[in-house]
C-alpha cells in the first residue's frame, strides 16, 4: 500500500518539474490557447468517470457516475474543439497573402 | 502482455501526446497540431477504458456510459463551435467548471463505493481534497462564467465581515475534512460537498471583472489538481499526470499574470479590487475638466499624415467585434507607408493573451503585435497612439499616483506618443474603476460611440483623403 501511493507521488514530483519547464517557454501570445488547451487536458477524467460508473453497484452511484461522464465528456469535448477553433485562428495567417497555397484543409 | 498492461501502455502514450501538446503550444505554427495530436492521445485512453476491468469485472453499464458521452459530446460540440469570440472567456470558465464538477463526482462515488471496504487514511483524505478542490472550482467557474456573461455585475460584490465569514466556512470545510477521516461518515461528506459549493461561490464574489482572467486560470489550475486527486483515489497514473500538468500550468500562468498587473496574487483574490474607488473618483471629477473630443474624419486625418501610428487594444474592443476594421485600417494606413504596429498589454481583456487571440481572429500578422516593453521603447518615437476599448492598461496614474489602487501596474505608455486618440463608448473609467487622467491630457482627442462604428467611418474617410 505505502509502496503505490510512494509511487504515485513520484510521478506527481516529476510532473510538476517536467510540466513548469515546458510552460515556461510559452510564450504570451499563445496564453489563452494554452489555459484553454489545459483545460482540455484536465478533461482526462471521462476515464476516471468511466470507470466508476463501470465499477457501480448501487443506484446513487450509478446517478453519480452518469453525471460524471456527461459533465467529464463535456469538458473533454467542448475544450479540444474551443482550442482548436482558437488555434485555427493562429494559422490562418500566410493565406492572407497567398490564399489557397499550401491547400490547408478548411 | 496481459490486456492490464497493454492498457497501461495506452495510458502512457496519451499522457505523452498531452506533454506534446503543450510543447506544441511553444510557437503558433505548432500549436493546432499539438492540440490534435492531444486529442487523439484523448481518444485513445478513452476507448482503451472500456477494456479495462474494475474490482475483477469488465465494466458494467456500458450502454449507460455511452449515452453519457453521446448527450455530452451532442451539447458541447454545437456550442464551442459557433459560440461567439467574445464569448471565449466565459467559455473556457463554464468547461473548466464541468472538469470541477466531474473531478467531485468521480471522488464522491469513490468514496461511497469503497467505504464499505473501510480504506486507509490516506484514500479517504484523497477522496475529500477531490471533493472539496473539485466542487470550488465547479461553483466559482459558474459565478466567473455569470459575471462575464453579465448575468451579474462585474463589479465586486462584498459585504461587511466578508473575509471573516469566508474564513469561517474554509475552516469548517477543514474541520469537517478532519471530522470524516476520523470517523468516515458519508453525510458528513454531503455537507462537505455542501460547504464546498457554499466556499466557491464567496470566494469568487469579492474578484472584480478586471481581475477574471487570472481567477479563471487559477480555477482551471484548481480542477488540474481535483483530476489529479481523483487519480490518486483511483490508482490511475494518467489522471495524476494530465491533472498535475494542468494544475502546474495553471498556477504559473496565475503568476506570471498577477506579476504583469504589479499585484501579489492574494492582493487580486481577496482585496476586492476596485469596489469602493469608482463612488469617490468618478463624481468629484465629473464638473470642471474638459476633454477634448473629436469626430471620425479629425482622427483620419491625424492618422494619415502620421508616419508611425501605434495601436492600443483592450476589452472594448472585444466587445464592439471592432477587430476586422481596425485591421482595414491599419492596412489601409501601411498602404500609405505609414509603419503601424499593436502594443499588448499582458492583461488587456478577459482572459491571458486575449488580444492577441481576438486580432489573430482578424488575420492581424503575429509579427505585428509587439508586448509591453518593446511597445513602450518605440512609443516614445510614436506619432499617434490610437487607444481602441483600453483605459486601465494606459492610465499614469498607475505610475503616478502613491494613493491609486492601480499604483505599480506596469502600463503601456499612450502619454510618450506624440498624440493621443480614445476611441470610447463613455466617460466610464475602465473595469478596475478608476478614472484615467490621459483623458484630460490636452495631447488627447475623444471619440466617443461605439468602436466599430467610429473605426468604420475613419477607414471611409481614409480611404477618401
Amino acid at each position: 500500500m505505502g509502496n503505490v501511493l510512494l509511487q504515485y507521488a513520484t510521478v506527481l514530483v516529476l510532473t510538476i518539474f517536467v510540466g513548469t519547464e515546458i510552460i515556461a517557454k510559452v510564450p504570451s501570445i499563445l496564453h489563452t490557447p494554452l489555459m484553454s488547451g489545459s483545460n482540455a487536458i484536465h478533461g482526462v477524467i471521462l476515464v476516471g468517470s468511466i470507470l466508476i460508473l463501470g465499477a457501480a453497484n448501487t443506484n446513487l452511484e450509478m446517478v453519480l457516475g452518469f453525471l460524471a461522464v456527461i459533465l467529464g465528456t463535456l469538458n473533454v469535448v467542448g475544450g479540444f474543439v474551443v482550442t482548436d477553433r482558437m488555434l485555427e485562428m493562429f494559422k490562418a495567417k500566410p493565406k492572407t497573402a497567398k490564399p489557397k497555397s499550401d491547400g490547408v484543409a478548411e | 502482455m496481459s490486456r492490464e498492461t497493454l492498457i497501461d501502455l495506452i495510458y502512457l502514450i496519451s499522457a505523452t501526446t498531452f506533454l506534446v501538446a503543450l510543447k506544441g503550444l511553444g510557437s503558433p505554427k505548432h500549436a493546432r497540431r499539438g492540440n490534435m495530436v492531444a486529442a487523439s492521445g484523448m481518444l485513445l485512453a478513452v476507448v482503451a477504458t472500456f477494456f479495462k476491468y474494475v474490482d475483477g469485472h469488465p465494466l458494467h453499464h456500458v450502454l449507460l456510459i455511452l449515452l453519457g458521452i453521446f448527450i455530452g459530446a451532442i451539447v458541447a460540440v454545437p456550442v464551442a463551435r459557433f459560440v461567439k469570440m467574445t464569448a471565449m472567456p466565459q467559455l473556457v470558465a463554464i468547461f473548466n467548471g464541468v472538469g470541477g464538477g466531474a473531478a467531485a463526482l468521480v471522488s464522491i462515488t469513490e468514496f461511497v463505493h469503497i467505504k464499505s471496504t473501510h480504506p486507509a487514511t490516506y484514500v479517504t483524505l484523497e477522496v475529500l481534497l477531490g471533493v472539496l478542490i473539485g466542487t470550488v472550482s465547479f461553483s466559482g467557474s459558474a459565478i466567473a462564467f455569470a459575471k462575464l456573461q453579465e448575468l451579474m455585475t462585474g463589479r465586486p460584490v462584498t459585504y461587511p465581515g466578508q473575509q471573516i465569514i469566508n474564513g469561517v466556512v474554509g475552516a469548517a470545510a477543514l474541520v469537517l475534512i478532519v471530522t470524516i477521516l476520523v470517523n468516515g461518515s458519508t453525510p458528513l461528506l454531503w455537507i462537505l460537498l455542501a460547504l464546498a459549493f457554499v466556499l466557491g461561490i464567496a470566494f469568487v464574489l469579492p474578484i472584480g471583472g478586471a481581475d477574471v482572467p487570472v481567477l479563471i486560470s487559477l480555477l482551471n489550475a484548481f480542477t488540474g489538481l481535483a483530476v489529479a486527486a481523483s487519480g490518486f483515489t483511483l490508482g490511475s497514473n494518467l489522471l495524476i499526470v494530465a491533472g498535475t500538468l494542468v494544475g502546474a500550468s495553471g498556477i504559473l500562468l496565475t503568476r506570471l499574470m498577477s506579476a504583469a498587473m504589479g499585484r501579489s496574487l492574494s492582493n487580486v483574490l481577496f482585496s476586492a479590487f476596485g469596489s469602493n474607488i469608482t463612488a469617490s473618483g468618478a463624481t468629484d471629477r465629473e464638473d470642471g475638466r474638459s476633454v477634448r473630443s473629436g469626430t471620425p474624419e479629425d482622427i483620419a486625418v491625424l492618422l494619415s499624415y502620421a508616419s508611425r501610428v501605434v495601436i492600443i487594444p483592450g476589452y472594448g474592443l472585444a466587445v464592439a467585434q471592432g477587430q476586422h476594421v481596425l485591421r482595414e485600417l491599419a492596412e489601409e494606413l501601411e498602404a500609405k507607408g505609414i509603419e503601424v504596429f499593436y502594443a499588448i498589454h499582458p492583461v488587456a481583456g478577459r482572459m491571458p493573451g486575449h488580444m492577441n487571440v481576438l486580432l489573430a481572429e482578424a488575420n492581424v500578422p503575429y509579427e505585428q503585435l509587439k508586448e509591453m516593453d518593446e511597445a513602450n521603447s518605440e512609443l516614445q518615437t510614436a506619432d499617434v497612439a490610437l487607444v481602441v476599448g483600453a483605459n486601465d492598461t494606459v492610465n499614469p496614474a498607475a505610475l503616478e499616483d502613491k494613493t491609486s489602487p492601480i499604483y505599480g501596474m506596469p502600463i503601456i505608455r499612450a502619454d510618450l506618443a506624440e498624440n493621443i486618440i480614445f476611441l470610447k463608448r463613455s466617460m466610464r473609467p475602465g473595469f478596475a474603476g478608476i478614472e484615467n487622467e490621459l483623458l484630460y491630457n490636452p495631447k488627447t482627442l475623444l471619440v466617443f460611440g461605439d468602436a466599430k462604428d467610429t473605426l468604420t467611418k475613419v477607414v471611409a474617410s481614409v480611404k477618401a483623403l
